[in-house]
Order: C-alpha cells, then sequence, then structure tokens
C-alpha cells in the first residue's frame, strides 16, 4: 500500500488549473517531480556545483562524489553487475539511438535482421528502422494478438539466426502491455541476438532486475520516474560496451589525446563526452531514493489496482472503447480509451476545462495507431500519487464531454 | 460545470460544420493537389482545389481530426471559393493573426470563419485549426497559378 498523504510531496499538484483542483493523469508522458528531488537539485547548485572528474579542489570532488554517487544507486537499483555497465544519457530517446549508432552500425549487415513490434514507441522504431535502412538489413515486426498481447509463438517465428538484434518495450506507452522481455531474451540468445528492452515505462513502475531479465541493453528516462527532464540511463551489458565504439568525441571520455590518435577513457566515461547532466544524475539520484522508499512492489500493486478501477468505471459509460489487455495484471498503470463520436483532442479540451489532464494524439506510436484502426486516442496514466478520486473526476469529466457533444451535435 | 469557456470554443456554427462538413470530398480535375498532416497529434487533410483564369472555382476536402480542424477545413473551403488565389492567401495569412490573437485586417469577409476566433484562447487548439489553412496557402504557392 502507498501512503495516501504521498501527494503532500509533489506541490505542483496542489493548485487549481481552470478553477478546479488540478487531476494530473499524464505520467506516461512525464511523472511530477516530489520536494525530495527538487531539493536535491538545489542543494547541489548551492553548495556543490562544479565540474566533475577535473580539478583538484573540494567542490569538484563533492560534485564528483555526488554524481558517481547517483551512478551506483541507479547500478543497485537495476541490479547491473557493476557501475562500469551504467550510462548517463540524456534521457531513453538518446540511449536506444547509441545501441543503434554504435553496437548496431558495428553488428549489422546486409541481410541480416532486427526484429521489432507494432507497439513500439518511434524512439524504440526509429533508430532500428533508419539502421536497416543503412546496412540494407530487414526490419521484423513481431505480430501481436488481438488484445495487444505477445505471444511466445509468434516471437519464435520472427527471431532467426539471421537475426542481430531484437528490441521492445518492457511496457507499452499506449495499451500498457506488459512484455515477456525475460522469455524473449532467451529467444533472442538462443539465435545469437543480443536484447535490446526499452524500460522507458516499465522501469518506473516495476522492480526491474538487468541480470535476471538477462537482457544485454535497457534504456529509461528519469523524467518518468520522479527525477527531473534531461537525464537518462543506458545500461549495458560490460562485454558490449567494452567493444563498441563512444558516439560523442570529446572531453572527458579520452585516456590520452595525440595529434592524430586518440585513446579512450575506462568505463562508463568512454560514452560520456562533455560535460554530463550532474545536476540531472543527481536528482535522478534522490527519485531513486524516494521510489525505494515506497518499494517498487507497492507502486506497481498501486497502479494496476487504480488500472483495475480505471477500466471498471471507464467500462460503464456508454461509447467508451479501451484498448490493450482487459486484464489489469497484463498491463501497466495508463488506460488507453475513446469516447464514441467525439474526437480525443475534444475529449482532452473538455476535460482540461474541468483541471483534468490527459494526453490526446497519437503517443509517438503513429504504427501502433494503424494497427490499431484510429488516428488518434485519449489516453490517462497514473503513478503513485494518483487516487480512485481521480479516476472518480476523469469519470465524469468524460460524462460531462459526451453530454457536452451530445447537446452540441443536436 | 461552468462551460462558457468552452461554449467561445464550440460555436454552433463551428459543430454544425463539423457535423455536417462542406466540400467534402476530392477534385478530380483539380490543379492544385496537396496532403498536410499534423504530427503532433495524427489529425491529417487532403485538400484540391480547381483554380480558372486566377479564381477558386471549387475546392474540396478529406481527412481525419477532431472538431476543430475539420470544421476548420470545411470553413475555409467555402469562404475561398469564388476569390482569387491572392485574396486566398490573403486570407489564410489574416486567420492566422487571428489564431495568434493579433488584430487582423477586417476589410476581408471571413463569414463563417469568424467563429473560429474563440480558438486563439487555447493554444493547444490552434495548430488544429491552422492545419487546413496551412495546406491551402502551401498549395496554392506551390502550383504557382
Amino acid at each position: 500500500m502507498i501512503k495516501t498523504n504521498i501527494r503532500g510531496y509533489f506541490p505542483i499538484l496542489d493548485q487549481e488549473v481552470n478553477g478546479h483542483p488540478l487531476v494530473y493523469l499524464d505520467s506516461a508522458a512525464t511523472t511530477q517531480k516530489p520536494i525530495q528531488v527538487l531539493e536535491a537539485v538545489k542543494h547541489y547548485y548551492e553548495f556543490e556545483n562544479s565540474n566533475v572528474h577535473r580539478g583538484v579542489h573540494t567542490l569538484g570532488n563533492r560534485a564528483t562524489d555526488a554524481y558517481e554517487g547517483a551512478r551506483e544507486k541507479v547500478r543497485k537499483f537495476i541490479n547491473a553487475n557493476s557501475t562500469e555497465e551504467i550510462i548517463f544519457t540524456k534521457g531513453t530517446t538518446n540511449s536506444l539511438n547509441m545501441v543503434a549508432l554504435s553496437y548496431g552500425r558495428a553488428n549489422v549487415g546486409e541481410g541480416d535482421e532486427i526484429v521489432i513490434t507494432y507497439m513500439e514507441h518511434h524512439s524504440n522504431l526509429i533508430p532500428w528502422q533508419q539502421l536497416a535502412k543503412e546496412k540494407n538489413a530487414t526490419l521484423k515486426y513481431i505480430d501481436m494478438n488481438p488484445d495487444g498481447t505477445l505471444s511466445m509463438d509468434k516471437v519464435k517465428e520472427a527471431i532467426t539466426d539471421r537475426t542481430k538484434i531484437v528490441a521492445i518495450a518492457y511496457a507499452s506507452n499506449v495499451l500498457g502491455t506488459l512484455n515477456p522481455v525475460k522469455e524473449i531474451a532467451a529467444v533472442a540468445h538462443a539465435h545469437g541476438a543480443v536484447m535490446v528492452v526499452d524500460g522507458a515505462q516499465g522501469v518506473p513502475h516495476f522492480k526491474t532486475d538487468v541480470q535476471d531479465l538477462d537482457c544485454d541493453f535497457l534504456a529509461f528516462s528519469g523524467h518518468k520516474m520522479c527525477g527531473p527532464t534531461g537525464i537518462g540511463v543506458l545500461y549495458g551489458k560490460k562485454e558490449h560496451l567494452e567493444a563498441m565504439n563512444p558516439i560523442d568525441f570529446g572531453g572527458e571520455m579520452i585516456s590520452i589525446v595525440g595529434l592524430y590518435e586518440s585513446t579512450w577513457a575506462d568505463l562508463p566515461w568512454k560514452f560520456e563526452g562533455g560535460t554530463p547532466n550532474i545536476a540531472g544524475a543527481i536528482g535522478l539520484g534522490a527519485a531513486i531514493d524516494f521510489l525505494e522508499e515506497i518499494g517498487m512492489d507497492n507502486i506497481i500493486e498501486h497502479e494496476q489496482r487504480l488500472t483495475r478501477y480505471a477500466i471498471e468505471q471507464l467500462s460503464a459509460i456508454e461509447g467508451v472503447s479501451i484498448y490493450g489487455p482487459q486484464d489489469a495484471a497484463k498491463r501497466s498503470g495508463l488506460v488507453t480509451f475513446n469516447l464514441d463520436g467525439v474526437h480525443p483532442h475534444d475529449v482532452a479540451t473538455v476535460l482540461d476545462m474541468e483541471g483534468i489532464a490527459v494526453r490526446a494524439g497519437h503517443h509517438c506510436a503513429q504504427p501502433l495507431m494503424k494497427w490499431l484502426e484510429c488516428s488518434a486516442t485519449a489516453r490517462a496514466s497514473f503513478y503513485i500519487y494518483n487516487t480512485e478520486a481521480d479516476i472518480d473526476r476523469l469519470v465524469e469529466g468524460l460524462r460531462n464531454a459526451k453530454e457536452y457533444f451530445a447537446d452540441v451535435n443536436e | 460545470m461552468s462551460m462558457n469557456k468552452l461554449d467561445q470554443l464550440y460555436r454552433s456554427v463551428i459543430m454544425d460544420h463539423y457535423k455536417k462538413p462542406r466540400n467534402k470530398g476530392v477534385i478530380d480535375d483539380s490543379n492544385v493537389s496537396i496532403d498536410m498532416n499534423n504530427p503532433t497529434c495524427g489529425d491529417r487533410i487532403h485538400l484540391s482545389i480547381k483554380v480558372e483564369d486566377g479564381i477558386v472555382v471549387d475546392a474540396k476536402f478529406e481527412g481525419e481530426g477532431c472538431s476543430i480542424s475539420m470544421s476548420s477545413a470545411s470553413m475555409m473551403t467555402q469562404a475561398i471559393k469564388g476569390k482569387t488565389t491572392e485574396e486566398a492567401v490573403k486570407l489564410a495569412q489574416v486567420f492566422s493573426e487571428m489564431m495568434l490573437g493579433h488584430d487582423h485586417d477586417d476589410s476581408l469577409d471571413l463569414g463563417d470563419v469568424e467563429a473560429l476566433s474563440g480558438v486563439s484562447q487555447f493554444p493547444a487548439r490552434i495548430k488544429c485549426a491552422t492545419l487546413s489553412w496551412k495546406a491551402m496557402e502551401k498549395g496554392i504557392k506551390e502550383a504557382n497559378l
């Protein structure tokens, strides 16, 4: 159970929007930040701000300790073997592009296959699509079941000995589907392929153990788990990272620089060219402390309870269709839906007038929208600070939207 | 629920165009034909226009999107018929000013289009309203008629 007073840690939630108390249901886009994270970033800038891994001076040491301390928190959080396997990036998109540009370019050749699914966010689709084009490789999509889940039969059909990379979302940002990435990783490995997990919608919501999953790469973003924007993580198995070339050349990532040749710093710094987002990493570390105090098992339990309640309540409104698996135990904390006869933009505007923030559009998943045969949907996504009362407000808002458009449609 | 602000957005004339779009379809012998989409939300429009002697003699649209984007397209096709291409492009510019909430040239008869002025109060929806107008402006300019 999550304590109900958790909302008190999020100052932004305590406000009125358009004359109504804010109900924030867009955490799959970005979560709000608790005071613990805001304070950690402020404290860094007030007492420690300095560049890392450079100066001899005391502030430089404090900044380096705080930055590397955050890396250790991330390592522990996802149970990586070593901090050498934890690279700080700008976010999931940046992390996935690094894998495509470095590992992908070096290991994918003509006629090879990259396997993904229809439910990938554009950030776990376009890097592979572009790599496949560049290398004359084949991009393959695993067929989905009608309810938006993957079956292992289809997975085994798609992955072959020509497959070099399998890249799949831990949880879908539209359908909420939780994908069996551990089982898929085993299939990928049996064919000599690597497994890349897009953890953007997974890592913030439940315990993620990279050694248990046995994934080769895992990407996620700080801002979707109570951390600041502009900080994310790429986890990679050490054996891969050691063999990979850096993408960003410049300061901090070097060992010896000559006029015509250079050598690279040790892991993980070889992949962190330039001054990193130090405050962001420290903020992410504080976010991890915050989430671990709540307990990751409590978080997914809370979200699935809300999802079950939301599916129940929304289904009771005539004209609402819900996408993805109907069983809340098979999904993360979000519900994507449409209201018959009212475009999702119009739904979102009516809800906004009542202080309710939801997402409307294609959710950066255009191929999935095509698969669902709709151009846009509305999405309500939940996190630790949401309650059943928020969903009641959503339901009331939807009933009002339906009524309003029924009137104007007359 | 306070619907006053919503009523400024969803005026009855807008909903009328949404429900009963004017000029829906494709002109077979058009000399302006353009597709445009709004990449942030998935709205899309196909616009075809027939121009004779510098005058817009017909305009039709097809597409999918919200009430604002579709009603705006309907009103736009209505508004440019009978206008010269220069006047049509000028209308698009006036419309853009109106969406930004700026003072705009009111010498041109906007007709039903005036009803969309409330959209300027909803920044997130301005792109919905301007999609078809941008398509029209770009299509006419590129056709170089």
